[in-house]
């Protein structure tokens, strides 16, 4: 079941990347080509195998560590400004982004 | 290439070179600083900063006068460009962080100096880590320094290359899929990624968080044994770090600890004797290059003539490896990722509408093409109706390839051995634009990331590259979970009577 144009363009917006005209066939070819090597997954039998997503789950239980609920002071101004010195746009003390409710 | 770490070529020697007062961390700083400039167009370092390397070397100066121990003490080292770094930029090999600068330091940045190590710098990689030729780079390619025409491997193509033109003497890299025992093999130097959880991801910047492991990359065993015990350890900021490993807590000297303990036990003229081998019959397949299995059979003969059985075992599910790791990693970067969304933090386009068609425009000039790819992938296979069947499915069989090693090292055999690459380095530019060419040469380095062991590259030859000069092989050593420093032993061993390792680009190979 080849990906079509229209499968391309749904997942870039899904992805947040702006695709042109042009990129839209180019990108399909390769995500066909990449969805032809991981089909032969669909033919290993995995049945009653469970999903594996931490890999040192392959021999012990690891379960999600928690940290104390504590509170914590918040940051001074020096230090946030420090934290938000990479923002391509700030103002004192906000992010500026293109107005989202008119 | 640098001659001044030739004379010094691994840390202990170094080290005694500074206690007898040869020269000064300052001297040895500058001297590298100086060598890493004339070496420009190998394009390994990304940023240097020479006024704080050589704070760092003053402090580290001053330390030595005041008696300090600590082995690494005054070692020049450099970062992948992967870790945050406070006063070097650190752009993950990206167009999106080309302007970045961390407020702090990555817990492996912070350990090793802590330890008194000196960074000279940020490393070149492919971006984002995706890549195995560091191509992938908007820095541009980093060269091979044995051949100028030649990838470094990658994606911590700037860590080994730097290492093996000696203008480093350790490095760190990253390890998702192999990008840190593929560069060392390629660049014919040594590098070893630890068990997943041994070392902490806190400021590395993620790419597939239940495959990323830190590693170090080195001329030796024994400098990646120090290099390693230091950066190793519990780090609560790490929500995946492991405290214990089997009942002793994860700090630093407890590989060192339990590579001594082996040494010391590795003794006599069989040294290695009772040690088994196994040796995967699905890593020497047909896509393995011939002159290259052979590199590897004759340094397998080598571990035997030490003492060592080989045993010939079975990883049926190697080759469904590729396909699992070209979809949980996708799906995880796809996840990662979307944090660059042009607000924050990281590249913003200048034309654009509304908050949405910002980021969409942000990201499509600030990502390359690799990494397109690969999250366009993987929200894909994360989409509703697809999540079962890609994403579940290729976990399911990650476990059954945990399983197949956890079987060999159940009573077949202690260690696992094999090739790191089926290939010597290829030229640059020279990899198909078939858009899964690149990712089959993965194929011997990924089901260990897949199942979490520790992986070790070590050079042991050198095969024809596509104009027949020679270029170095890489030998890999797979551990079970927590026993690192058995494959550093091991390796150590090797070293003792081979001189694969000491073999320089430049000089006669």
């Amino acid at each position: 079941m080849a990906l079509t144009d229209s499968d391309v363009t749904r997942i870039a917006r899904l992805a947040r990347l702006h695709l042109t005209d042009n990129e839209v066939p180019v990108l399909k070819d390769e995500l066909n080509q990449v969805m032809g090597l991981i089909e032969q997954l669909q033919s290993i039998d995995t049945k009653g195998v469970e999903p594996l997503a931490h890999p040192l789950s392959a021999i012990s239980d690891i379960g999600l560590r928690l940290r104390d609920d504590l509170a914590l002071p918040t940051n001074d101004e020096a230090t946030r400004d420090e934290l938000m010195k990479n923002a391509p746009a700030r103002q004192a003390g906000v992010f500026l982004v293109p107005r989202v409710i008119e | 290439m640098s001659k001044f770490l030739h004379t010094y070529p691994n840390i202990r020697s170094f080290r005694q070179a500074l206690e007898q007062r040869e020269f000064s961390v300052q001297e040895a700083t500058e001297t590298l600083l100086a060598e890493i400039s004339a070496q420009k167009a190998l394009n390994a370092f990304v940023d240097v900063n020479p006024d704080l390397s050589m704070t760092q070397a003053h402090a580290a100066d001053q330390q030595l006068a005041a008696g300090n121990s600590s082995l690494l003490c005054g070692t020049p080292l450099a970062h992948k460009d992967i870790f945050v770094t406070q006063g070097w930029r650190t752009t993950a090999g990206s167009k999106m962080l080309a302007d970045y600068v961390s407020p702090f330091d990555a817990t492996v940045v912070q350990a090793l100096l802590k330890a008194g190590g000196v960074s000279l710098g940020k490393l070149n990689c492919d971006e984002f880590a995706m890549g195995s030729g560091n191509e992938h780079s908007a820095a541009g390619p980093t060269l091979n320094p044995w051949d100028q025409t030649v990838v470094p491997g990658g994606s911590s193509g700037g860590s080994a290359a730097a290492v093996a033109a000696g203008l480093v003497l350790g490095a760190t890299g990253t390890d998702t899929g192999g990008s840190v025992r593929q560069p060392a093999a390629l660049c014919g130097i040594c590098g070893i990624k630890p068990t997943y959880g041994v070392a902490s991801r806190f400021g590395m910047i993620a790419y597939a968080s239940s495959l990323d492991q830190a590693g170090v990359l080195a001329t030796n065993a024994d400098d990646l044994a120090l290099l390693l015990d230091a950066i190793s350890g519990f780090d609560p900021r790490d929500a995946t770090s492991i405290e214990t490993c089997h009942g002793q807590p994860n700090a630093p000297g407890r590989i060192l600890g339990h590579y001594e303990q082996l040494l010391d036990q590795y003794a006599g003229d069989k040294p290695l004797a009772g040690l088994r081998i196994g040796v995967p019959k699905e890593y020497f397949g047909d896509g393995l290059n011939h002159d290259v299995a052979q590199a590897i059979e004759q340094a397998i003969r080598q571990f035997e003539a030490l003492g060592a059985t080989r045993v010939d075992i079975s990883l049926p599910n190697t080759a469904y490896s590729i396909a699992a790791y070209y979809v949980i990693a996708p799906a995880e970067a796809s996840s990662n990722l979307a944090r660059y969304d042009a607000v924050r933090y990281g590249h913003r386009t200048t034309q654009y509408g509304d908050l949405q068609d910002m980021t969409a425009r942000s990201r499509a000039e600030g990502f390359g093409d690799e990494v397109r790819k690969r999250i366009m992938i993987g929200t894909y296979v994360l989409s509703h109706g697809y999540y079962d069947a890609y994403y579940l499915q290729a976990q399911r069989v990650r476990r059954l390839i945990a399983q197949g090693f956890q079987l060999a090292f159940k009573d077949q055999c202690d260690i696992i051995m094999g090739p790191v690459n089926p290939t010597v380095a290829p030229e640059i530019g020279s990899v198909a634009k078939d858009a899964t060419a690149e990712w089959l040469g993965d194929i011997y380095t990924l089901s260990v990331n897949l199942a979490g062991l520790p992986g070790l590259s070590i050079p042991c030859g050198f095969a024809p590259g596509q104009k027949g000069q020679p270029l170095p092989v890489g030998l890999q050593l797979i551990g079970n979970y927590f026993d690192e420093a058995r494959l550093l032993a091991v390796a150590q061993k090797y070293q003792q009577v081979t001189d694969w390792h000491s073999r320089r680009p430049g000089a006669a190979s």
